[in-house]
């Protein structure tokens, strides 16, 4: 394999060089092809989503019918005879459900599927600019699926010690605990290798005339979750090292003055809860970004797509990510207003929190601008993104409540704050990232998917999913927390039973209708109808690249002459424009195509 | 079949949309109905959270409809199947942007401003009194200590109750002095709009003025194991006097504990 040149200019020619290495094993599996390794991911995330909702599946059985063993899926969930879930077994469920989600699905299926495949094909790079370090990037999750996969089967399970890993108690969870860390610092280090890649491509190997300000808002989307990434990480690695010092060296970080849990000895102690809170949050908030503004990119673009009209606000939208991205890192504390934190930087914490809900309001207005006086078409893609803004405001608008300190002491840890993150991940994100499949599912197999039944699948996931999220918030306003494998155990919760078993045949319904999708992936994979290269009549440079792109992506020396939202524009007849057409006179000779 | 549907589609579409904010606002204004809402408060400062979480309730209950309204209309007008009119060709307005830059962060601040009294009197005005009890979580019970015959707390008569029955006097300010024996817990009273996670090797502290009588749950709202569901307590508020011959008769009673710890101050 040839290196690549950084140089952007010799990078887009020299894709020719490449050499077509031949061999199963290298096309396909250790491949350095940033677009198989892009679909690596996506295949990789797709199978822990189902894994991820059967864990759900479990905590809502649990909800709806307390101790009442749970058919069909109950042994393989609850891992106990008869399917009762033990509550060991309801925290474990509640702990992996969130950790494979947001670990294994979230943040891989953004930067690492839809960031490898997008990346060069948007900017008008032939590959990545360190392929052996994205390849690389993929197989370092293996170690992680492997050692969380293996923690259900070892002694005691998989981690009970919620998703947050709040020593003491998670010092106390075994072996369970101490894969669960491999797992995450192996995370960590893939997402490391993946931002590092794409910093380097979107800074360095942009095609000529790509200039920042012309790139796509999904570009921006990775390009600012990468710097997130970068700076964010190292914390949450070297806390998670600790963790497992403390867990397994004797050390302690994390552990007070003669502490000890479950009548062992008192260890060394000199530590202090609270510090890894602090380091967790420093990472974990802006992971919060990391899970959305990738997912925000992709929505910027389908809307401008489909309403036929330019992005209304493009720059305003590049700052305000950059705002979240800077305000993104001091504002971690307002997971800890309840903590024992010094109450006065409660207050610190409470205007920065605020204050980042500005860009998200900032984004929300434009996206609204965009679809104003356009020519909206209701596509597959198309409806997820306007469910993504509609579910974006709930969401973002919740956190105004967890936002404000004293409000919040009434509902931290209650489920008007699992309401307020099922809205931004689940509705925002997930919801999202689906639709992005419909979307560039065409460029990924050449082929597209069924418009009607993606139509019957958005239709019944965007009723359900409002169905199982949307009673949280008033479940919230009653106090009822969060993590209990047996709220009724309070009498004063007891009347919220009935919800509670709504809401969670809402939620087995929301998982059965995914079929409907996995169907339809898969069908149109062999049976779709060709796409060609352009299905959606869009600007983006990848559609100007054949479906699928071959090795090296484009069959001619990308020249981008403009951003990719010229909808409608009055130079030209159609209502489309792409960024490498050139314009209609006085302008360089085209770029030659095909050779 | 789906071909049938087509024309009426675009409408479908947006109706389907509009059932966001109907079936968002029809949620919370069912909601009493149901006995789901805000669970009684039975504290002086209570009604101030409350407040403020209705006053944020209500403002960004307007910003929600609105919005959602917003993006109705727009499916339902400019649907590319109802509309002839010509798209307009804009990237955006700058006196738009500065719009809605200015007003949402004005408010935005003014919330964060607004909720600042109420957080410190919460957390940071501790009266200066002598603790009246001293909470202990253990997995997975709460430990409730009070001062012995000499009325002081943290001396050696000091009596420990381990049935996570709580005592404490209403119309009157109380001090609670909230630890941990082990792991991560939260200390929630959810009629007292008051939670403190309780932190092994801290000592947290928790003020309130109950203003009636009665018992009301004590929740574990920090995740501690796996009994966290059951880590369960009761408060009840006496008054003044009552409360002072209930201690009586807990240092009495054959199930307490005398605590033969150290002296601390
Ligand atoms: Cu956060
Ligand atoms: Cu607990």
């Amino acid at each position: 394999m040839s290196t690549v040149p950084v140089d952007s200019a010799a990078a887009s020619a020299g894709h020719a060089e490449h050499a077509h290495a031949g061999g199963f094993l290298r096309t396909y599996v250790f491949s350095l092809d940033h677009k198989i390794i892009g679909l690596q991911f996506l295949f990789s995330t797709l199978i822990w989503f189902i894994v991820g909702g059967l864990l759900a599946l479990g905590v809502r059985w649990q909800l709806a019918y307390p101790w009442r063993p749970m058919p069909i899926l109950g042994e393989l969930v609850a891992q106990t005879e008869g399917g009762q879930i033990a509550p060991e077994v309801y925290t474990m469920l509640v702990t992996m459900h969130a950790s494979v989600m947001i670990f294994f699905v979230i943040i891989p299926v953004l930067a690492g599927a839809f960031g490898n495949y997008l990346i060069p094909l948007m900017i008008g790079a032939d590959d990545m600019a360190f392929p052996t370090l994205n390849m690389l990037s993929y197989w370092f999750m293996w170690p992680a699926f492997l050692a969380m996969g293996a923690s259900f089967f070892v002694e005691g399970g998989a981690s009970q010690g919620g998703w947050t890993a709040y020593p003491p108690f998670a010092l106390t969870q075994g072996t369970g605990q101490a894969l669960w860390l491999v797992g995450l610092t192996m995370v960590g280090i893939s997402s490391m290798m993946g931002s590092v890649n794409y910093l380097t491509t979107i800074i360095q190997m942009r095609a000529p005339g790509m200039t920042m300000f012309r790139l796509p808002m999904t570009i921006w989307g990775m390009f600012i979750t990468a710097v997130l990434q970068a700076f964010a990480l190292p914390v949450l690695t070297a806390a998670g090292f600790m963790q497992m010092a403390d867990l397994q060296l004797g050390t302690g970080f994390f552990i007070p003055d003669g502490w000890s849990a479950n009548n062992a000895a008192a260890q060394s102690g000199g530590g202090q809860p609270l510090l890894w809170q602090h380091l967790f949050w420093f990472y974990s908030h802006p992971a919060v970004y990391i899970m959305i503004l990738p997912a925000m990119g992709m929505v910027s673009d389908m809307l401008s797509c489909f309403a036929r009209k330019p992005l209304f606000g493009y720059k305003p939208m590049v700052y305000s990510i950059a705002g979240i991205a800077g305000l993104g890192f001091v504002v971690w504390g307002h997971h800890m207003f309840v903590s024992g934190m010094n109450p006065a930087l409660g207050m610190t914490f409470m205007v920065s929190t605020m204050m980042i809900a500005l860009p998200s309001a900032i984004k929300t207005f434009n996206w609204l601008g965009t679809i104003w006086r356009g020519n909206l078409q209701f596509t597959t893609p198309m409806l997820f993104s306007l469910s993504f803004v509609s579910m974006f405001i709930i969401g973002g608008l919740s956190g105004i409540f967890m936002a404000a300190t004293p409000v919040d002491i009434f509902i931290h840890d209650t489920y008007y704050i699992v309401a307020h993150f099922h809205y931004v991940l689940f509705a925002g994100t997930a919801m999202a990232v689906l639709g992005a499949i419909y979307f560039w599912f065409p460029k990924m197999f050449g082929r597209m998917m069924n418009d009607s039944w993606g139509k019957v699948h958005f239709f019944l996931s965007f009723v359900l999913m409002n169905c199982v999220f949307f009673p949280m918030h008033i479940l919230g306003m009653q106090g009822f927390p969060r993590r209990l494998a047996d709220p009724y155990h309070y009498g004063t919760f007891r009347h919220l039973l009935p919800l509670n078993q709504f809401m969670s045949w809402c939620a087995f319904l929301l998982v059965g209708v995914q079929i409907i999708f996995v169907i339809n992936f898969f069908w149109s994979m062999f049976f779709g109808p060709r796409a060609g290269r352009n299905p959606w009549h869009a600007n983006g440079l990848e559609w100007q690249a054949p479906s699928p792109p071959g090795h090296g992506n484009f069959d001619f020396q990308p020249m981008i002459y403009r951003g990719p939202y010229e909808y409608n524009s009055p130079e030209v007849d159609e209502d489309y424009y792409p960024q490498t057409q050139p314009p209609a006179e006085g302008a360089p000779a085209p770029p030659e195509a095909g050779h | 079949m789906f071909k049938r549907f087509a024309n009426w589609m675009p409408g479908f579409w947006a109706l389907l949309f509009l059932l966001v904010p109907i079936g968002g606002v029809a949620t919370f204004v069912a909601a009493p109905y149901f006995d789901i809402w805000l669970p009684r408060d039975v504290s002086e400062h209570g009604h101030v959270i409350d407040g403020l979480f209705m006053f944020i309730l209500y403002l960004t209950g307007i910003v929600f409809i609105v919005t959602e309204l917003v993006l109705f209309y727009f499916m339902w007008k400019y649907s590319s199947k109802k509309t002839a009119a010509p798209v307009a060709y804009s990237h955006g307005s700058h006196s738009l942007e500065v719009v809605w830059t200015i007003i949402p962060a004005v408010t935005l601040l003014f919330i964060a401003i607004y909720q600042m009294d109420a957080w410190a009197a919460s957390k940071m005005r501790a009266p200066e009194i002598p603790p009246t009890v001293e909470v202990t979580g253990r997995q997975f019970n709460w430990d409730f200590r009070y001062p012995g015959k000499d009325g002081e707390l943290y001396t050696h008569d000091d009596v420990v109750r381990t049935d996570g029955k709580l005592y404490l006097p209403y119309g009157k300010e109380v001090l609670l002095k909230i630890t941990s024996a082990d792991v991560l817990h939260s200390f929630f009273l959810p009629n007292m709009r008051m939670k403190q996670d309780v932190v092994p090797g801290m000592e947290q502290s928790m003020w309130f003025k109950a203003t009636a009588g009665g018992s009301y749950d004590i929740v574990c709202a920090e995740l501690c194991g796996w009994g966290h569901y059951k880590m369960k307590g009761e408060v009840t508020f006496l008054p003044p006097d009552e409360f002072d011959a209930k201690l009586q008769e807990l240092r009495s009673d054959a199930d307490t504990m005398t605590v033969e710890v150290a002296e601390t101050d």
